[in-house]
């Protein structure tokens, strides 16, 4: 017994000195409950939708006001034709629209019943089944108060439509998420351990004393990884289309192309994280941990990043993931070409280039 | 003389390579027992056996007067052990570590308090007790190493390899701990590359390939071998082997 | 000319806590087999990585070949050799591979400067496809120094190349480096083992981030202070034991087979009269000639 608490203590002493893993000990579970506690939610506030109101009367008037006094959407209004409401959902500014036909309020007046039309981005199935019930039941209660206030039935009608992925599978919504972090952990561990695993080893001091460049080491270290991810992502892409039926409805190629750029970005970060560390197992314990989390969080693929804190949604504009899970899907589930995408693309990009600059002039020639 | 170690044809075999070769050897009380050989000769493996850490795939041993195969716990209790790799830890303090390493051999507290104020005065350590061992030096290191490793008292200390790299001086004061330790009757059998210190030993074993070559007495093997100093020695024996090359 | 100059070097770690280097200054002539010898800690691989240009100094200058440490490290880089205490080698390539790719990295080719590694290669020749994972102590070294050497540097850096490695061993490789000499290549090499210190042309003593001395060795024995005195007797420890109660001694200690002592006067008959007294057997009392280690004990201030 006494050989145990001796044991014991001992083992109290190592853990309670060694400060950088007890700053991970106790400070991990903390940001996860407040991060987890202020992301994880899916109601839905403030979401953009668009009204078109055809009617411009005083029944769609009172409809839109309605939908204007509950908290959880925010109007625009100003679209007009069909062809306008297709650019704002392919450019991701709205996940809903709701189309008020131009006889509303005589078919209300004479028929006591009239239609309207939801439209809803369904990439996303759970925020597109969301919103489709509040509206719905906003309908409804307008519904409601017509019959009241008149003594007979009144009905309005939601005919709705899905968009992107009528029949609302999750797959849509998940294998572009699963693809930005299987791509992202990958690329940053491999190479951060990789290059780590020489300074560890001592060869990295051999290669500092040779002719040998810097950036000679780094991209040879990259590119196994980037081919090897390359073909990691055409065979996500097989068992997506193949096993679970998920169609891509925009070019194979530019797919490929935004994902060797993904992909490139995630292996600068992976250098990144190899010139600050010293240890392989600092670095893999800082990928893992210090890339998963956010990645799972702000690429939006399970939580929608419209529904988080303003704070948290600034956050995410800096998660590489978010931005590539936004190309694929626009690229595979909305089948959009290039310019629908280039803004993201550009983003990509301009993180890669200050990644690799920043890494290149901090990666040190010399030991200390 | 006691014997306090006793082997008869000690083998260990790792499928068909046999890595320890039918080792025979006595070691008596208080001697201090050089165990030499190239490296990749089998020196640690056949320590291993010694040590109770590794079960022996043919042949018999007692060490400490307990069987080899079925007695290793007590063999634990009743050796020390010290080596370059691994002795003490960093992030603890000099005493923390007799505390510990004590604790383990199931010293009661007031041994532990006795003894590890006296070790520490012989060592010269009042300053440093309560420091970091990472903070002391190499040679400070090796010599509380040792003491730590003979805290409980037992009868054979296995050393391996414990003055490389330290400084001439740190070295013979590393040696003058050994030979108080021998003069009190402890057994001290101890590995080394540095030919002067098999000359300390009162007797030496040379394995060469898996097996002992060569074990007598440093004057009588340089009689044998024709040989000025044990350096020229070790030579003519290793100069052959054909493992590790 | 001379291949390395080195003048007032510092180095400390930790921000000001630990002075690893403390002003150390020499030179190193050109094809010379230079020794830095010293115990674990003393300096010696902060020095080596200092002259290397993998670490900045302090403060100091230092050159290689003529170019400054600072501000001509990609001069020195591409033409100096260096084999890193504890060197791995890539574990995962043979000792073909690793040949090949030290080789290519320094812009040339294993063919083109064979000859210069071809002694220590055909050592370990026919296992030219075995992974160096799987290569023993002596083998890895012998495939270090050919990586080292593959690029026909000007000076070559090996720092304690024969730690951890048997005596045979240490033996062979230090002949290899004599032969190494007479191509032309300036060495500088460190070592704790003073026996080594004899085998090269000059060496400079090194403790706790001081030289303590440099000269050729032959210089530095003939400069021992004191005469010296090796004593036998049947039982070593009884026999430092004795001599320490010695009111006429200065300093003993164990020296192998024998005790060296130094003593304030002497006195043969003296001494042997109060050996003899403790009980001693079998004295032997004899002149000795001093050695490195000699003189590193007495210029730690013993």
């Amino acid at each position: 017994m006494k050989q145990f608490i001796t044991f014991l203590k001992k083992e109290f002493a190592h853990v309670l000195r060694d400060r950088k893993t007890l700053l991970i000990l106790f400070g991990m579970p903390v940001a996860q409950i407040l991060i987890f506690g202020f992301a994880l939610t899916n109601e839905v506030k403030n979401a953009n939708i668009v009204v078109v109101d055809y009617a411009k009367d005083e029944s769609s008037q009172k409809l839109l006001a309605k939908i204007e006094a509950s908290q959880y959407f925010e109007i625009e209004k100003m679209v007009i034709s069909a062809d306008q409401i297709e650019k704002a959902f392919q450019e991701g500014v709205i996940k809903l629209a709701l189309v008020i036909p131009s006889n509303f309020a005589s078919d209300l007046a004479h028929q006591n019943h009239a239609q309207v039309q939801v439209i809803a981005d369904a990439s996303d199935p759970n925020t597109a089944n969301t919103l489709t019930n509040y509206i719905s039941s906003i309908v409804l209660d307008y519904q409601q108060e017509l019959t009241t206030n008149a003594g007979i039935p009144y009905r309005i009608m939601p005919e709705t439509r899905m968009l992107y992925n009528p029949q609302l599978k999750g797959v849509y919504n998940f294998v572009p998420g699963v693809m930005a972090l299987v791509l992202m952990l990958v690329c940053v561990m491999m190479t951060a351990v990789s290059i780590v695993r020489e300074k560890e080893m001592g060869t990295m001091e051999i290669l500092l004393v040779s002719p040998f460049k810097p950036l000679m080491v780094v991209v040879s270290k990259a590119i196994p990884y980037l081919l090897l991810s390359l073909i990691n992502v055409a065979v996500i892409l097989l068992l997506s289309v193949f096993v679970l039926d998920l169609p891509i409805l925009g070019n194979i190629f530019l797919l490929f192309a935004e994902s060797t750029l993904f992909i490139i970005t995630c292996l600068t970060i992976g250098i990144f994280i190899s010139v600050k560390t010293a240890s392989q197992q600092v670095a893999m314990l800082i990928s893992l941990m210090g890339m998963m989390l956010p990645t799972i969080l702000f690429s939006g693929f399970m939580f929608p990043i419209e529904n988080m804190p303003v704070a948290l949604q600034v956050i995410s504009n800096v998660v590489p993931a978010k931005w590539f899970y936004i190309i694929v899907k626009s690229i595979m589930i909305k089948g959009l070409g290039f310019s629908g995408i280039w803004k993201e693309t550009l983003i990509l990009a301009g993180m890669t280039l200050f990644l690799l600059v920043v890494s290149l002039k901090t990666f040190k020639i010399r030991l200390a | 003389m006691d014997t306090v170690i006793q082997t008869e044809k000690l083998t260990k075999r790792f499928g068909d390579f046999i890595a320890a070769n039918e080792i025979t050897l006595e070691v008596y009380k208080g001697e201090i027992f050089g165990f030499l050989g190239a490296n990749g000769a089998g020196k640690t493996t056949a320590m291993r056996m010694l040590c109770g850490l590794s079960t022996p795939s043919s042949g018999k041993a007692t060490i400490a007067g307990f069987d080899v195969y079925r007695q290793t716990e007590n063999i634990k209790k009743n050796i020390g052990y010290m080596s370059q790799k691994f002795s003490l830890y960093d992030d603890l303090t000099v005493l923390e570590n007799i505390y510990f390493f004590g604790g383990i051999y199931g010293l009661s507290d007031k041994q532990l308090k006795e003894k590890s104020t006296e070790l520490v005065k012989r060592l010269g350590l009042e300053r440093e007790a309560t420091k970091l061992v990472s903070s002391l030096p190499l040679g400070w290191k090796q010599k509380l190493s040792f003491s730590v490793a003979v805290l409980h008292e037992p009868k054979i200390v296995f050393l391996d390899e414990p003055t490389g790299g330290v400084d001439p001086v740190t070295r013979r004061q590393f040696w003058d701990l050994i030979y108080e330790a021998a003069d009190q009757g402890l057994t001290v059998f101890v590995t080394t590359h540095y030919m002067d210190e098999a000359e300390y030993c009162n007797r030496i074993s040379l394995m060469v390939d898996g097996r002992v070559e060569a074990l007598d007495s440093p004057a009588n093997l340089k009689t044998n071998f024709g040989a000025s100093s044990m350096d020229e020695v070790f030579y003519q024996l290793a100069r052959g082997a054909k493992r590790g090359d | 000319m001379e291949a390395v100059v080195v003048s007032n070097l510092t180095k400390t770690y930790g921000g000001e806590k630990v002075l690893a280097v403390d002003h150390v200054s020499f030179s190193v002539n050109k094809g010379e087999l230079f020794g830095l010898i010293g115990p674990d800690g003393s300096g010696k691989t902060s020095i080596f990585r200092m002259l290397t240009t993998l670490l900045l100094p302090d403060s100091g200058v230092a050159t290689v070949d003529g170019f400054d440490i600072i501000k001509d490290y990609r001069q020195i880089r591409n033409t100096v050799g260096y084999m890193p205490g504890k060197f791995s080698l890539y574990q995962d390539l043979s000792i073909e591979e690793n040949l090949n790719f030290f080789a290519t990295v320094f812009g040339t080719t294993v063919k083109e400067n064979y000859h210069l590694i071809k002694d220590i290669y055909v050592q370990i020749e026919k296992f030219k496809t075995r992974r160096a994972g799987k290569l023993s102590g002596g083998m890895k070294q012998k495939l270090a120094l050919c990586c080292a050497l593959i690029h026909k540097p000007t000076v070559l850096f090996l720092d304690e190349p024969t730690t951890g490695v048997d005596p045979v061993s240490r033996k062979e490789f230090w002949e290899m480096l004599k032969r190494l000499k007479e191509q032309g290549i300036t060495i500088v090499v460190s070592t704790p083992y003073m026996d080594e210190a004899t085998l090269c042309d000059r060496i400079a003593l090194i403790q706790n981030g001081k030289i303590l001395s440099i000269d050729t060795p032959g210089s530095i024995v003939a400069n021992y202070p004191d005469d010296l005195y090796a004593i036998k007797a049947e039982n070593m420890y009884k026999l430092l034991k004795s001599l320490e109660g010695y009111s006429q001694r200065k300093n003993s200690y164990a020296f192998g087979e024998y005790a060296h002592v130094t003593f304030k006067t002497y006195s043969e008959e003296n001494v042997k009269k109060h050996l003899q007294e403790s009980g001693l057997k079998d004295i032997v009392i004899r002149k000795a000639t001093p050695t490195i280690e000699d003189c590193f004990i007495k210029l730690l201030g013993h």
